[in-house]
């Protein structure tokens, strides 16, 4: 028996496979709805709703805050830690940005004459858009979390708290533009 | 793990007992409040059966107890109806759930694999605090106006999806779902950090394939319910919405109601049912492979000699997992679906005994040649393995379409899904409290009234159970609540009377049990470290274990987890060091 095994050690940051499982449901949440909507869509009473256009803009300020936060996970790997600070807090405030643009949004479907009780597809885009807001609020508590262990500092060595509330708020980005087709493809 | 947890750090009473984030405590915080939700939900479930036994009696003493659930000494249909929902409800998910999976795996996780902790500490503490208020507002939901759900653990729509719909649909069940969000929120917290701990906080030398069963069962049972329970989650969303608001997900057109026509239309029961299927069925093995794993860990210590065939039995794991995932509709055959499926949901169900009796012969197998110690946690364990047998028989009736067609809903399922997962899962719960109550508490449990609780159990549970197999054959079905509407059931009425005989003797033999438990707590002798002479690691540490697990360094793992009387040596440490190789195939003469 090689004693080199017997004394492997197998321990790593606890953070990617913390951060798996947080993707893992995520997206297994958002699967279920994915499920639960093609099932429902196949009944008679499915009239798709018109999206109002400022979707698009909050499409593209939930892609700048990617872009954002992208910058500063390169600014934490060369260690500039300063630049760090700066980048999440724009990656932040976009996605405030974006949770009061999709309330904007509810707003001016309620507006055009589109609600919860409408029919099923505009329950559908209700309960996505409602979903989907929670989670990037949830990212928005991991940013700040991240913003205040930068301040101390807390990134210079290991980034992986840091990229894993940016991957996550990746993995958001995307299930926005999942669910942003698939109500405007059915 | 860094250094700073194994340091004795000074604590208060509140960051000891209260708000701990100190894995030992917080699996013994989760195991108490497992045990108090048990005395809710097997009184209920005495309620239960002593209605079906004598349902035109009344009880003047229970309905002074009582007042909600009897008028004039009989209980009443509608609180019925919520006493079966609120039994399985709280059995399944905040008694098992909690006290196995929770519970144990919080305990025994760490001091398995050499960590001083899990791997988020806070996270586990917010995981038990989200338990607490789900329990009280379950509990609590007994006290609102119409009374606690009534539309069965699987709450189905439109029971539970209309307010109006029965008694137990009102304010009940709003509360029954929220419960149920904080469950699951709760469990998912649990199952992030189980899964990353065992993958990233072993100590040094515990290979995967070096885990101890037990560590491996509750790693695939975390993972089943970190990919299950988010439908669950979603079905609740929308059920919530379907109840308060005005969407129409799982209704239906032209429901009527107390003579109104509900406005909802277009939508489906039987999403619903699929959804909360995709969850319920993983969610039994959720219950019963951690079940499993204390199984194994039993017969080795008790049984004093190694798993038989550890590699099969962690791909049989596997297997039934993945198997596990894609069975669901097997739930619902009579609901509607596409023969076809059927067909398909069927076959694949079957499939899954293939792995599973791998592992029920792997736990068979390593009694061959074994030095039984007949302590009362093997004494469980076996019993356990019998209860495996006969419920799984009752299984292959269910998993077969056709004869599932005539058995669904019946008293057949009730008594099968109650081996499988009820007493499994409970006799799990006694042999790991056996085992591992001197490392919880650093003392010994009685031995004699160890033997007591397990014999003056096991009869009544088994002739409960199987007895109303005969009850579904006969025609019986579930969640009936006068057993006497029907000619064609009356006589079998004496089946009724034995059967709550049986279970209420085995329900008062747990008097013994907690009497044993709360004695020892206080007067017990004090525990050894390895009382047991067993391998695991959790067995290298003083009990009970110290804050941070091990006073010094921590153990390094050598070898795998269940050498007994493998190379001459009566038992052998995981830790021990030895640079000669273990042989493989370690059946001992």
């Amino acid at each position: 028996m090689s004693t080199a095994r017997a004394i492997r050690a197998p321990q790593h940051g606890p953070y990617p496979i913390g951060l798996l499982t947080v993707l893992v449901t995520v997206a297994m949440l958002f699967s279920a709805f994915t499920a639960a909507l093609l099932l429902r869509r196949t009944a008679s009473d499915w009239i798709p709703i018109t999206w109002p256009p400022l979707v698009w803009v909050n499409t593209a300020i939930l892609l700048a805050s990617s872009v954002a936060l992208e910058q500063a996970r390169r600014a934490a790997r060369i260690g500039r830690n300063e630049s760090v600070l700066n980048w999440i807090s724009i990656g932040a405030v976009l996605g405030l940005a974006f949770v009061a643009g999709q309330l904007a949004l509810w707003r001016a479907l309620g507006n055009g004459g589109v609600f919860l009780a409408s029919g099923p597809h505009a329950a559908f885009v209700y309960l996505l858009t409602g979903t989907h807001a929670v989670h990037v609020v949830g990212g928005i508590g991991g940013l700040s979390w991240a913003f205040a262990r930068a301040q101390r500092g807390g990134f210079s060595a290991s980034h992986d708290g840091l990229s894993s509330v940016i991957v996550y708020w990746h993995f958001v980005g995307i299930v926005w533009l999942w669910l942003f087709a698939l109500l405007s493809a059915l | 793990m860094s250094e700073h947890h194994s340091s004795h750090e000074r604590q208060s009473f509140w960051t000891h007992y209260v708000f701990s984030t100190d894995h030992k405590m917080i699996g013994k915080q989760y195991y108490f409040t497992a045990m108090f939700m048990a005395l809710f939900a097997t009184a209920w479930s005495l309620l239960l059966r002593i209605h079906l036994a004598w349902p035109d009696k009344t009880w003047p003493v229970l309905g002074r107890l009582f007042p909600g659930l009897f008028q004039e000494g009989v209980l009443l249909p509608e609180r019925y109806l919520s006493l079966v929902t609120m039994h399985g409800t709280v059995m399944i998910f905040f008694v098992v759930s909690i006290a196995l999976v929770s519970g144990f795996g919080n305990f025994i996780i760490p001091l398995q694999i050499g960590a001083r902790d899990m791997a988020y500490p806070f996270l586990n503490m917010l995981s038990y605090w989200t338990i607490v208020p789900a329990c009280l507002l379950m509990l609590g939901s007994f006290f609102v106006p119409d009374g606690a759900a009534g539309s069965g653990w699987t709450a189905y729509p439109p029971l539970s999806a209309v307010p109006e719909a029965a008694p137990g649909s009102g304010m009940g069940q709003t509360l029954w779902i929220l419960a149920m969000a904080l469950f699951i929120a709760s469990f998912t917290m649990g199952g992030l950090n189980f899964v990353t701990t065992i993958l990233n906080c072993r100590t040094r030398g515990l290979s995967m394939m070096r885990l101890p069963l037990m560590i491996w069962t509750l790693f695939v049972a975390s993972i089943l319910g970190i990919l299950a329970f988010p439908a669950l989650t979603a079905a609740a969303i929308m059920l919530l919405l379907d109840r308060l608001g005005p969407t129409s997900f799982f209704l239906p057109a032209g429901l009527v109601f107390g003579g109104t026509v509900l406005q909802h239309a277009g939508g489906t029961p039987l999403l619903f049912q699929h959804l909360f299927w995709f969850l319920g069925h993983p969610e039994v093995y959720v219950l019963v492979l951690p079940a499993l794993g204390i199984a194994f860990e039993v017969v080795t210590v008790f049984g004093r000699r190694p798993v038989f065939g550890y590699q099969t039995s962690v791909w049989a794991l596997l297997v039934v997992a993945v198997l596990s995932m894609i069975v669901w509709g097997h739930h619902m055959f009579v609901s509607g679906m596409n023969p076809a499926i059927g067909e398909y949901f069927s076959i694949a169900t079957v499939s899954i005994t293939a792995p599973f009796a791998i592992l029920a012969m792997n736990l068979v197998a390593s009694l061959w040649r074994a030095e039984l110690r007949l302590s009362p946690a093997l004494l469980f364990v076996l019993a356990l393995m019998a209860s495996v047998g006969i419920g799984g028989l009752g299984g292959v009736f269910l998993a077969t379409l056709t004869s599932d067609i005539y058995l669904h809903n019946s008293y057949f399922v009730v008594g099968h899904f109650h081996l499988m997962i009820a007493v499994v899962t409970f006799f799990a719960i006694f042999a790991g409290t056996y085992l591992w109550y001197p490392k919880m508490f650093g003392r010994q449990l009685n031995e004699t009234l160890g033997k007591l609780h397990f014999w003056l159990t096991v009869p009544g549970v088994i002739v409960g159970f199987v007895g109303m197999h005969f009850l579904g054959m006969g025609g019986e079905q579930r969640h009936l609540y006068d057993p006497n509407a029907y000619q064609f059931l009356q006589h079998l009425q004496w089946l009724n009377v034995v059967i709550t005989f049986a279970l209420g003797s085995a329900a008062v033999a747990q008097i013994i049990f907690l009497a044993n438990f709360f004695w020892s707590l206080r007067f017990g002798p004090q525990a050894a470290p390895n009382p047991w002479e067993a391998t695991t690691l959790e067995w290298t540490t003083p009990s009970p274990a110290p804050h941070g697990n091990w006073p010094g360094e921590l153990p390094v793992a050598y070898r795998g987890p269940y050498e007994y009387r493998v190379g001459g040596a009566a038992f052998t440490p995981q830790n021990k060091p030895d640079f000669v190789a273990p042989s493989r195939a370690p059946v001992p003469a």
